[in-house]
């Protein structure tokens, strides 16, 4: 490159911009929505932001810290079931959720040590295995009566309205939090690390980034998600059954989401979670056949098409709504960007 | 009455063009010395041959037919056989294993287990040894003995003196000898210069991914392949 | 206590069955088949099917499923895992989970939730027992599953150490770039290493459906019981799958005495001690917290 040319890195394109104030505004309209919208579409748009919040942090940890994981309904279940303790044991509801939460991710740091240290099957299935484990002890806890589970009777306290009002607010403010929050860490310098990781791990180290507390941040913040994500879902269910929690049907779901939305792009896991929420739906009431689908799917997108919808979009238009990374422009001599 | 034919050859690794529309002709028993510095192009070009990089452009052609789309399991079976460099040896498998593999394309011919440690003598005692534990001269050795192995009309030798001991590299072509007169075509890469142009009856000079020099080891002087080897001669290449 | 330590070794053999398969594919192509277990309840439901449907007894069965399971593993990897191979570490994960559901759900649909069992179509055998020293009673088919087992391990040795197919494998399975230069053709060396892999599959689907109930899902769990025994034994190992089938058998014997739940709970937390017990013993402490020494 000679004297003659000169260049721009920029992090935002004028659509991103848009994009963002869009954001903005519908996050507003959905604060105020409770005024107008019933009863069951405001338990429908509280799942749809469960769902949003589960693609993203899966994204997070597969798309970004290169982490697939069988067995993120661990956090799911344990979040729910720290919900239900500390419920039982006189907390508010609603703290009770934020707290077991924190709980979880307290958990996770932990875990972190030894399961960072497997690599892909290993961690994915070890993972699951763990999933099975806490299934199992959670069991034991007389408190929830097995299979035949327990409920969120601390909600009773609340009358219906009031109940489905705070519920969603809680989400929907989990939701701009965690995406909120995922985004400023993913544009900061922790961010380009977990990138330079993605790209290649040894070359990343060799340069100094420090690989496994990366990792670590990314696993502990996808847990606290996920964990979070778990308590609202009790709070639309109401009832708690381990089975229903500790499923690996839940990381089916993440993986749809993620691989058909675009695994690695923010846009793409919120894209993802849309047309999730979309399909089951309409079709969740086909029964199996649904599921065939959804695991048919998931396979042709990982042979086929492993960018996911929104990967192919930024391949082709490079549109980038909400970015991460870094645009290089170049102006050529000739003047033409 | 060539055996081999590579017609304007070229050759990428990403972005990088490693060989620039190379064309040459080697006849049926001939033994060819391809030299060049490093990064000349000289490996992607035998790997080419061999199969094991598609080209851009450009067509190879073994015994006139055309094998440029033919997978490299495949050309083993027709009778071109790399001996890569670094060696390449499966090092969890015996010596006897890796030789035993070489077979696996199936032609027919006078080379097997024993004719191989005949001509190895030193090889022998290592027969079942894995072939991660061998020396340098042992590894290379048995990388030649394999593809010895599957009887090979056009056999392919990358820098096989590489990291070996002044020593070891003397036996190694004294064993190579017979193999050399005996009616094989042979493609050898080389970095001693010398020792090149004493076993081969031409020598081609790659330069940064084209033929800088071809021509009769026996018509051409020492120097003039020197001032290829480092392009001394050449016009300054335009910006 | 002797009576559930016997009983414990018998059901390593089983273990030690399916893992085979999943110990053989990871060995050769890094792969880890997480539709291992479906495929597995795939084929027990096939011999289901033909005992149910056409009165074939699911020994012969057998000769209809093996090859089969052969042919899917053909098709597996010509379809599904050379591309996934191709296309990066984390997509063999995530096409063999996709593959996994499919099947799964598939066969929910097509057989219903009933839990379904091969015993009533292999009659006594399902119950014969054999009295030892001590009044202890061990299952004919449990010994049966056990000797297979090791006949099948030790098969599995011999064809990769003397055959040259085998060796074709081993050496794609170290180097496929210079297998191609020495005249191996690669894919079909995958493509045999799978096929096998699916065969033992079936066998393990056979004695699942045999000693024991299955139903749609139970593939998740096979999978778990599979993984658990691999990599307690250390991957890779042929012998090592026995050994690490029969250390989980043990230790879920063991817990079943002290609780209901125990059985499960044993089982992984064994797992789970090994795995991390080898991870300390390679790097220790500081190891264990991933820091470099």
């Amino acid at each position: 490159m000679n004297a003659q040319t000169a260049f721009k890195v920029e992090r935002w394109t004028p659509a991103s911009r848009g994009a963002i104030g869009v954001v903005g505004l519908v996050a507003l309209v959905a604060a105020i929505a409770p005024l107008w919208l019933g009863p069951g579409a405001m338990d429908r748009l509280s799942i749809l932001f469960v769902y949003v919040i589960l693609a993203v942090m899966w994204n997070a940890l597969a798309g970004y810290a290169g982490l697939v994981s069988v067995g993120q309904q661990l956090f799911l279940g344990l979040g729910a079931y720290f919900t239900i303790k500390l419920a039982d044991w006189g907390v508010n509801p609603f703290v009770a959720m934020v707290l077991a939460a924190f709980i979880v991710a307290a958990i996770a740091v932990p875990l972190s040590f030894p399961m960072l240290r497997l690599r892909g099957g290993e961690f994915a299935i070890g993972m699951w295995v763990v999933a099975e484990l806490a299934h199992l002890l959670v069991n034991l806890d007389p408190l929830v009566r097995g299979e035949t589970g327990t409920s969120l009777i601390a909600l009773n306290a609340f009358d219906a309205p009031l109940r489905r009002n705070l519920i969603y607010w809680l989400a929907l403010v989990s939701l701009l939090a965690l995406l909120g929050g995922l985004f400023v860490l993913l544009r900061s310098r922790v961010g380009a690390a977990i990138q330079a990781i993605r790209d290649n791990e040894e070359a990343a180290a060799s340069v100094g980034v420090r690989v496994t507390s990366t990792k670590r941040l990314i696993f502990v913040l996808a847990a606290f998600g996920v964990a979070l994500a778990g308590a609202l879902w009790l709070a639309t269910a109401l009832t708690f059954q381990p089975k229903a929690f500790f499923s690996v049907q839940w990381t089916a779901y993440m993986i749809f989401m993620v691989l058909v939305g675009g695994i690695g792009t923010f846009e793409g896991a919120i894209i993802g979670a849309l047309i999730f929420f979309a399909i089951e739906t309409w079709f969740g009431a086909a029964g199996v056949w649904y599921l065939v689908g959804l695991g048919a799917t998931a396979l042709v997108f990982s042979l086929a098409l492993p960018r996911g919808i929104w990967g192919e979009i930024e391949r082709r238009t490079g549109l980038r709504l909400l970015p991460v990374g870094y645009r290089l422009q170049i102006k050529l001599p000739g003047g033409a960007p | 009455m060539s055996a081999l034919a590579v017609e304007k050859l070229d050759l990428h690794h990403g972005l990088l063009h490693a060989v620039r529309e190379v064309s040459l002709e080697v006849a049926r028993g001939e033994v060819v010395a391809l030299v060049g510095a490093n990064g000349a192009g000289k490996t992607t070009l035998l790997r080419a041959i061999a199969g094991a990089h598609r080209p851009s452009s450009g067509r190879i052609l073994f015994d006139w037919q055309d094998i440029t789309g033919a997978p490299a399991h495949r050309r083993v079976g027709m009778g071109i056989a790399l001996v890569p460099e670094g060696r390449r040896l499966f090092a969890s498998m015996s010596v006897e294993e890796n030789l035993l593999l070489g077979r696996m394309a199936g032609r027919s011919g006078p080379w097997n287990s024993e004719r191989v440690f005949q001509t190895f003598p030193n090889l022998a005692a290592r027969r079942q040894a894995k072939a991660g534990t061998l020396s340098g001269g042992e590894q290379q050795a048995t990388a030649i003995g394999r593809a010895l192995m599957s009887n090979p009309a056009l056999l392919l030798l990358d820098e096989v003196s590489l990291g070996l001991s002044p020593i070891a590299v003397d036996r190694l072509y004294e064993s190579l000898g017979e193999l050399m007169q005996s009616g094989t075509t042979i493609i050898l890469v080389e970095q001693d210069l010398g020792r090149a142009m004493r076993v081969a009856s031409r020598v081609i000079c790659l330069l940064e991914g084209r033929v800088a020099l071809e021509g009769a080891t026996a018509a051409l002087p020492r120097e003039k392949v020197t001032e290829a080897y480092f392009g001394l001669n050449r016009e300054a290449v335009p910006a | 206590m002797i009576n559930t330590l016997v009983q414990g070794v018998l059901l390593g053999g089983y273990y030690a069955l399916i893992a085979a398969g999943l110990s053989f594919m990871f060995s050769v192509m890094r792969i880890i088949n997480l539709a291992h277990g479906s495929l597995a309840v795939l084929a027990a439901y096939g011999l289901f099917a033909l005992a149910q449907y056409f009165g074939i007894s699911p020994f012969l069965g057998l000769l209809i499923v093996l090859p089969a399971m052969a042919v899917l593993g053909l098709l597996l990897q010509r379809l599904v895992l050379d591309r996934a191979m191709r296309a990066g570490p984390l997509v063999p994960i995530l096409a063999t989970f996709g593959l996994a559901i499919v099947i799964d759900n598939a066969l929910f649909e097509m057989f219903g939730a009933n839990t379904r069992s091969l015993g009533n179509f292999i009659g006594s055998l399902s119950y014969d027992s054999v009295e030892l020293p001590g009044r202890i009673f061990v299952g004919e088919l449990a010994i049966g599953t056990f000797v297979l087992a090791v006949l099948l391990l030790g098969g599995l040795q011999l064809f990769l150490s003397f055959t040259s197919y085998g060796r074709a494998i081993r050496a794609t399975a170290e180097d496929a770039d210079t297998a191609e230069l020495v005249g191996i053709n690669a894919r079909r060396a995958n493509a045999i290493a799978s096929a096998i892999a699916l065969v033992t599959v079936g066998l393990a689907g056979a004695a699942l459906g045999m000693r024991g109930t299955f139903d749609a899902y139970s593939g998740s769990a096979q999978l778990l019981f599979a993984f658990e025994a691999a990599v307690i034994g250390g991957a890779g190992s042929v012998w090592g799958t026995l050994l690490g089938g029969i250390v989980l058998a043990l230790a879920q014997s063991i817990g079943a005495t002290i609780s209901p739940l125990g059985f499960l709970i044993a089982g992984h937390g064994v797992f789970l001690v090994v795995l991390f017990a080898r991870i300390w013993l390679a790097g220790g402490v500081n190891g264990f917290l991933g820091r470099r020494a």
